[in-house]
């Protein structure tokens, strides 16, 4: 996606430019834009340094599994189709915390099982299930907590005060979750 | 709003203590985890930095060779610039298929207006409460091979498009 997204980028750049005789504009743009990611990069490794490690401390105090078994209650009410005990249950609520938390690296592996986990569930391979919809729907919502990168990036960028999206971004977030967590409770009903 | 953000200021480092009381009490060693993280955290940055020294050099390309205006204009043809900026439908569009070319975006939004102007506020809002949908989907739906997804991508969009009208409610608040 991204190599045709980027080449594109480049091409339709180089020939508007052509057309339009900003040719020199577009050299000293490719040159500043490459110049400008490294400078980007440079505050992102203070901040994005400073911040896994502190996330590392508690993953190793045991925070992501603590959280984890907090989340059962809800777990429980949003996937009525899967037995408490299953470990996809395990898995899906490793995959909510890791993303809510901004742990990339946890989230994926522990969705990908909690895929591989419903699909023994699924009655009509091929066909995704209640279960799957609802727990996609939510993980695309988006779940993260802290927007540290984006934090970063308005740091790099001069605002007075980068930190100062926390809460709106967590308010626009948790509406947009519970959205989607009502649209796949509607849609369920429903849906062939 | 107020409240609001005076707890965005609060937030960070009441997570700071929280986690680092939490390892204490679990009797780790706090600050050899830290460093372990850090390390970590240090090469995914450089992971990264090529990535984005393609897309920021990408997007400067569009930019400046004045595509991305003529861009833009076309877009306020359709849709009123009071209700929505033009650059920030594209960040929306982008965000769906790729969250690394959408930051490209955003911050050349920043680089033009400033990151705590109106259009650099709801670019980092909805960059914030957004998921790049399409990725997602085709990665996790394709581990197990299913093809009928039904309603999952209806359901995603609905929840991004209520992230998108609540990040330009907000941004606009947070100004007021």
């Amino acid at each position: 996606m991204l190599n045709y997204l980027w080449a594109a980028m480049i091409l339709v750049g180089v020939i508007w430019g052509a057309f339009h005789g900003t040719l020199g504009a577009v050299t000293e743009g490719a040159l500043g834009g490459a110049k400008e990611a490294v400078s980007l990069c440079i505050t992102m490794l203070g901040i994005l340094s400073l911040w896994s490690g502190v996330l590392k401390i508690g993953e190793r105090a045991g925070l992501l599994k603590k959280f984890s078994r907090g989340l059962r209650p809800f777990i429980r009410f949003l996937f009525p189709q899967v037995p408490e005990e299953h470990p996809a249950c395990e898995a899906m609520s490793t995959n909510i915390i890791a993303n809510m938390l901004g742990l990339g690296w946890a989230a994926t592996p522990a969705g990908l099982k909690a895929m591989e986990q419903l699909d023994r569930l699924n009655e009509h391979k091929g066909r995704a299930t209640n279960a799957m919809c609802t727990f996609l729907i939510l993980n695309m919502s988006s779940l993260q907590l802290i927007p540290i990168n984006m934090i970063a990036y308005r740091s790099q960028y001069g605002s007075v005060a980068p930190a100062s999206i926390v809460m709106p971004a967590l308010l626009a977030t948790a509406v947009s979750t519970i959205v989607g967590i009502v649209a796949a409770k509607l849609f369920e009903r429903f849906w062939p | 709003m107020n409240l609001i953000l005076y707890l965005s200021d609060m937030i960070l480092p009441f997570v700071l203590f929280y986690i680092i009381a939490s390892g204490l009490t679990a009797g780790r060693p706090v600050y050899d985890d830290f460093v372990e993280g850090a390390k970590e955290g240090f090469r995914t940055v450089l992971g990264v930095m090529p990535t984005l020294i393609g897309l920021m050099a990408g997007v400067s390309i569009l930019r400046t060779s004045g595509f991305l205006d003529f861009l833009a204009s076309l877009l306020s043809h359709i849709i009123s610039e009071d209700l929505i900026r033009p650059e920030l439908i594209s960040v929306i569009l982008v965000k769906l298929f790729s969250s690394s070319a959408a930051t490209g975006l955003a911050l050349d939004i920043f680089s033009r207006f400033g990151a705590d102007s109106l259009p650099g506020l709801s670019a980092s809002l909805m960059l914030s409460c957004t998921e790049t949908i399409f990725y997602t989907m085709s990665v996790y739906f394709m581990s197990v091979k299913v093809k009928k997804t039904r309603y999952t991508l209806p359901g995603a969009l609905a929840a991004t498009a209520a992230g998108v009208v609540m990040s330009l409610i907000l941004a606009r608040r947070m100004l007021a």
